[in-house]
């Protein structure tokens, strides 16, 4: 009931703002949405489809960069470095610029066979970016079984990496699938990032037709677009969150 | 002249940093042998036993399997362990595995028996061990007892050379012990070779040919379980019995 109140009182207070006029024609104008919503849509497909791809390339990265540092064989201590280092650096830097400088830095070397096309240089900054996040998800998963696990699968004749693979790494996976997806939602919006090198996904085709109509709708309805995916990702978590408490399978 | 024992454990030593748990262990077990070892807390039990399937390294003297010595660092370890099977205080089950893949994980990974083969003999394991039934249960649907059968039956499966049992009834409610030692005791009789930590005298005095009193990681005195346990000759032997008898547990 009182929620009722403060949502109404809030409402009232903004249907009775003095710019509220304004702003509802500049951001919830019917005309400006039907007209923008299927370029903005086809940009949305696009951001769709760079996020299926890139998200792969993350789960796949993620897991190697953190079997690498949890690694224990003297002769690995080289590998351990090099993941160590990669997750510091690339967990260090915001993704913005990690995009600015994948997408511009690798064409400007001219080197032959290295991508320029936006959307594939885009999708290798998030990529790294996100899999530096992911590597760690995966590595607090892998500290958090107990060593008695490991103790049991080594004295029933595993050898390390299959101590791992059969027993270690599925209770880690399952444990931290909240976060995982999570990074997801996170990463479902950061593709709206590799508009700045040009790429036509949503925000950039709705920003074009804001700038050009001087009518923000059509951001309104890139948002609308975003929350349709990650509305259901949330409740996903939900789900799979309530799930460990009660023990998943 | 005795046969050669199946475990031979010769002046091993063990640190964790500054602290020496193990002072220079000498102990055998012989073939169809059951050797327990007694002793507090903190006596050094489970790291001796971890130390004998390798999951500590010692720090000096040797461990002999079947006459080979399994301690030098050029020794494969894995292949070590599967000729051994441990069995954990706290189970240590497979939580995310049902109890047939618990008890067959070893068998098909490490042995290379083919599944269909070790989920048969798996199952007549269960079996035997009251646990039929429960091969599609998940360790945390079965109570304590059930689940240490379950590690006993896991580490059997794949045929050791010889058990090693680190205190395992000691995370059990008192009137499920019963059926965890029940289980023990049929493995003995059927010849297993078995290194046991334990705190249950009346069991070490039953199911032990020998044993071992160890006290501050040294093996204080030794013999036949009705001697070192209705007469120890070391005043800490016979103060360890003491306590225990007035905490009821002897």
């Amino acid at each position: 009931m009182s929620s009722i109140v403060v949502i109404g009182g809030l409402a009232a207070l903004i249907l009775t703002s003095a710019g509220w006029p304004d702003v509802r024609r500049t951001f919830f104008s019917w005309e400006a949405f039907k007209d923008s919503f299927p370029g903005v849509a086809e940009g949305f497909w696009l951001d769709v489809k760079i996020f299926v791809v890139v998200e792969l390339v993350v789960l796949v990265l993620g897991l190697v960069v953190a079997l690498a540092r949890t690694s224990r064989a003297a002769a690995l201590l080289p590998l351990r470095l090099l993941a160590t280092a990669y997750v510091d650096i690339f967990r260090g830097i915001p993704v913005i610029l990690l995009v600015y400088l994948v997408g511009f830095g690798i064409p400007a070397l001219e080197l032959q066979g290295l991508p320029t096309d936006p959307v594939v240089l885009g999708g290798i900054a998030l990529s790294v970016g996100y899999g530096a996040y992911v590597a760690e998800v995966y590595r607090a998963g892998i500290a958090s079984i107990h060593r008695g696990q490991r103790d049991a699968a080594l004295a029933i004749g595993l050898t390390e990496s299959q101590a791992m693979r059969f027993v270690i790494l599925p209770q880690a996976v399952r444990r931290v699938g909240p976060p995982l997806l999570n990074d997801f939602i996170s990463l479902q919006k950061d593709v709206a990032l590799i508009s700045i090198l040009g790429v036509l996904e949503a925000f950039r085709a709705a920003q074009i037709d804001a700038a050009s109509t001087f009518n923000y709708t059509p951001l309104m309805a890139a948002a609308l677009l975003y929350l349709c995916v990650t509305v259901p990702l949330a409740r996903i978590v939900d789900r799979i969150g309530l799930g460990v408490g009660g023990q998943t399978r | 002249m005795s046969p050669q024992p199946v475990l031979e454990i010769s002046g091993v030593t063990k640190s964790f940093g500054e602290r020496e748990v193990l002072h220079g262990i000498d102990l055998e077990v012989g073939e169809h042998q059951a050797v327990a070892v007694i002793g507090a807390s903190g006596s050094g039990k489970s790291t001796l036993l971890r130390c004998v399937d390798l999951l500590e390294d010692i720090d000096d003297g040797d461990v002999f399997l079947d006459g080979e010595v399994i301690t030098d660092p050029s020794v494969d370890t894995v292949a070590v362990r599967r000729r051994l099977g441990l069995v954990f205080q706290a189970y240590n089950l497979f939580p995310h595995l049902n109890v047939i893949e618990n008890v067959v994980l070893g068998s098909v990974r490490a042995q290379d028996v083919p599944r269909a083969e070790a989920e048969q003999r798996g199952r007549e394991l269960l079996d035997r061990f009251g646990l039929s039934g429960r091969e599609n249960d998940h360790p945390d649907d079965l109570s304590g007892g059930q689940q240490q059968r379950v590690a006993l039956v896991r580490a059997f499966a794949s045929q050791p050379r010889a058990l090693l049992l680190d205190e395992v009834t000691s995370a059990l409610d008192p009137e499920l012990v019963g059926d965890v030692l029940d289980a023990v005791r049929d493995l003995k009789s059927e010849g297993m070779t078995m290194l046991i930590a334990t705190h249950e005298m009346g069991f070490a005095r039953e199911v032990a040919d020998t044993v071992c009193f160890l006290h501050d990681g040294r093996i204080l005195e030794s013999g036949p379980p009705e001697r070192v346990l209705s007469s120890p000759e070391r005043p800490e032997t016979q103060r360890f019995l003491r306590r225990l008898l007035s905490a009821g547990r002897a």
